[in-house]
């Protein structure tokens, strides 16, 4: 899932200063999982922005909602009524969410409360590492299952290089060494001839690299 | 010959070699390379330049290169896939060459989270195994990694880094194999303090055959004091240092540490000449290239070959 | 501005908090008029949303009264609570506020003294005596 966190609350308070009456927007999928914009979050962000302009005589009146999931176009009719009353959206779904927002409610400012940070899970309760880095041409299979693209510091396709030590990257030594991981996982599967091909240079198109990308599926289009 | 660089001839030879290295400055001061390409003069092979080292921005390593060229030096540019993708990097060997520099070193270079640019986003568009092929078939089919014929001859001699200090340690020696597939012609190696470790994977590696298809320099880097042989153990990366080295620095009395320290790396240099399949050193005395000249004279080195 | 009679909210865990302050009221205490207490089934029960809540709909302080360490019924509800209420001060803190504003208070049952006192240490505070 999308892995997100609040932005400080400091820019958030920046980007609401124009604003009197706004709508602060959480969604129900990712972010709610980890803990980031799903109601519970809303319900407290909100009365600290509340108590926030109270205390520097400036109030700000906040509708708060959750909706469903941001992500999707026809999620956004939950909140269609709520936008008539307000000058803004204070969004605390990921990117996507907000955009979508952005969007839908073209005469009104969406501002981002959260930082979209990765694709990841909860690698233990309130602890998220990143797995994916959406590169579009999947290559698990080589790798024993643990991506090098997202979990290797340096993306290589050939790793580990020589700052891997006690399964460790050089990065830091609270960062898995993702070649260590793939190494002993393929050798736990009998798989380390693996690792004597080379990996040719990886085609990036298929990556941001390549531009903006689309998925057309025509089975699918109406 | 590949390139006929002064480095592949000493191989060829069958002299033990010598390269040192050389870190440009951090800005166009290029008196600053004189003066350490002074020391190395008619010292060493060749001189590796690095190529914005621990991600440290500083000279470019071709620009440099190029100007210890012009000194009468051989380069060895040092190259990473941190800084460029795949266009950069072959638009930069062709600069290189054209200028008449002959070896290039296939890093994939130093994460930036240690440089003085944290902020700044890696590319790693190829990594260094990849990189190696891709230069080797830019000089050997005359062709860029894209299909395009290579206008001119690019000549080139091609190393690569190898770490018998880093883990996985048992597969050290196949991820060479790895890299002398992908074309090192030569391998310089991490610093060694640890002879027993170093010597085992010498084993793998001339189980593998490698020892004849590539020539191994084994690398060294005189400690400065006992304060920088603890921290290194502690500290650095893909750096083993054995206690008994710690030791003998911190033992050293005030204001000898640093004779210490070279009178280890000399001790290692005649250790390695004798290791079957090492077919030289290389000297990595940053900041203390004026060093250079004692430790290649009082390991019995000189005169270098001309 | 805090008034005279500051507005406390003190949520109280049913094992701890709630007999102390019942404690407190039997042998006769001085507890202020601004004190509004809530009885929750256990420390782990006081959720950010509720203690923010309570300072934004006007309360000067959230105090939540719940078990020592080791002795929660439900083993780790009043570590939670701890966790919970020094995240809030954090985000206090962040817009100017006074952490002092959401403290955590660990009691005994039968202790209403404590209680009582902690409740006039915090009306000190925020009245800066
Ligand atoms: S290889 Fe690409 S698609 Fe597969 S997990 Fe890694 S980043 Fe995601
Ligand atoms: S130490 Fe491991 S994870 Fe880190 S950059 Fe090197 S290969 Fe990648």
């Amino acid at each position: 899932m999308i892995i997100a966190e609040q932005k400080p609350i400091e820019e958030i308070l920046e980007m609401l200063a124009p604003h009197k009456k706004i709508l602060l927007a959480g969604c129900g999928a990712c972010v709610t999982v980890c803990q980031a914009g799903g109601e519970k979050e809303v319900g407290v962000l909100a009365s600290q922005i509340r108590v926030a302009r109270q205390e520097a005589g400036n109030p700000i009146e906040i509708i708060e909602t959750t909706l469903t999931r941001q992500c999707e176009p026809e999620f956004m009719d939950e909140a269609k009524d709520l936008m008539n009353d307000v000058e803004a959206v204070l969004s605390i779904a990921c990117g996507i969410g907000v955009q979508l927002m952005a969007q839908t409610f073209y005469d009104k400012p969406a501002y981002p409360g959260l930082n979209t940070s990765f694709l990841g899970f909860p690698e233990e309760h309130g602890v998220f590492t990143e797995r994916c880095a959406a590169c579009g041409n999947c290559v698990l299979h080589l790798t024993g299952g643990i991506c090098p693209i997202a979990r290797c510091s340096k993306s290589l396709l050939n790793g580990p290089c020589g700052g891997s030590q006690d399964g460790k990257c050089e990065i830091s030594k609270d960062v898995d060494c993702a070649w260590q991981l793939i190494y002993d996982r393929l050798k736990a599967l009998g798989k380390l001839e693996n690792l004597a091909e080379i990996i040719p240079p990886k085609k990036w198109i298929t990556s941001r690299d390549g531009g903006p990308r689309k998925i057309v599926r025509e089975d699918l289009r109406i | 010959m590949k390139s006929g660089s002064n480095l592949e001839k000493v191989f060829e030879k069958g002299v033990f070699a010598v390269t040192a290295e050389l870190g440009p400055p951090k800005g166009n001061d290029v008196k600053v390379v004189m003066e350490k390409a002074k020391h190395l003069k008619g010292m060493v092979d060749a001189v590796n330049v690095t190529d914005n080292q621990t991600a440290i921005v500083r000279m470019s390593s071709i620009a440099t290169s190029k100007l210890i060229l012009d000194m009468g030096l051989e380069p060895v540019m040092q190259m990473t896939c941190r800084d460029r993708n795949r266009i950069g990097i072959q638009s930069d060997i062709f600069g290189a060459t054209a200028l008449g520099i002959k070896n290039c070193l296939c890093l994939s270079g130093d994460h930036q989270r240690f440089g003085n640019e944290i902020d700044s986003k890696n590319v790693y568009d190829l990594d260094s195994i990849q990189l190696l092929s891709v230069l080797k078939g830019i000089r050997d089919e005359g062709k860029t990694l894209g299909g395009d014929e290579v206008e001119g001859d690019v000549k080139l001699f091609l190393g690569a880094a190898a770490n018998p200090f880093g883990d996985p340690f048992e597969f050290r020696a196949i991820r060479l194999a790895k890299k002398v597939k992908a074309g090192a012609d030569f391998i310089q190696t991490q610093c060694i303090y640890d002879m027993d470790r170093f010597r085992e994977w010498m084993k793998m590696v001339r189980d593998l055959g490698l020892h004849e298809r590539t020539h191994i320099m084994g690398g060294v880097m005189p400690l400065k004091s006992g304060g920088m042989a603890r921290y290194m153990q502690k500290n650095v990366p893909g750096i083993t240092i054995p206690d008994e080295i710690v030791k003998r620095m911190v033992a050293a009395p005030k204001g000898k540490g640093a004779a210490e320290g070279i009178k280890i790396c000399i001790e290692t240099i005649e250790q390695l000449k004798e290791i079957e399949g090492v077919d030289g050193v290389h000297i990595m005395a940053l900041e203390w290239e004026h060093r250079v000249p004692e430790i290649v004279e009082e390991a019995g080195l000189l005169p270098r070959p001309s | 501005m805090v008034s005279k009679n500051p507005k406390i909210v003190a949520f109280c865990c049913e094992e701890s908090g709630m007999p102390a302050y019942e404690h407190a009221v039997s042998l006769g205490l001085d507890l202020p008029d601004g004190l509004k207490v809530v009885a929750l089934p256990c420390g782990g029960k006081a959720e950010t949303g509720y203690l923010m809540k309570a300072l934004d709909e006007g309360a000067d302080a959230v105090m939540v009264f719940a078990c020592y360490e080791g002795n929660c019924k439900y083993v780790r509800g009043n570590i939670r609570a701890e966790k919970r209420v020094n995240y809030l001060r954090e985000r206090l803190e962040k817009i100017g506020l006074s952490p002092e504003k959401i403290v955590f208070c660990p009691v005994a049952p039968a202790s209403g003294q404590r209680f009582a006192e902690l409740v006039q240490r915090e009306v000190d505070t925020l009245l800066g005596a």
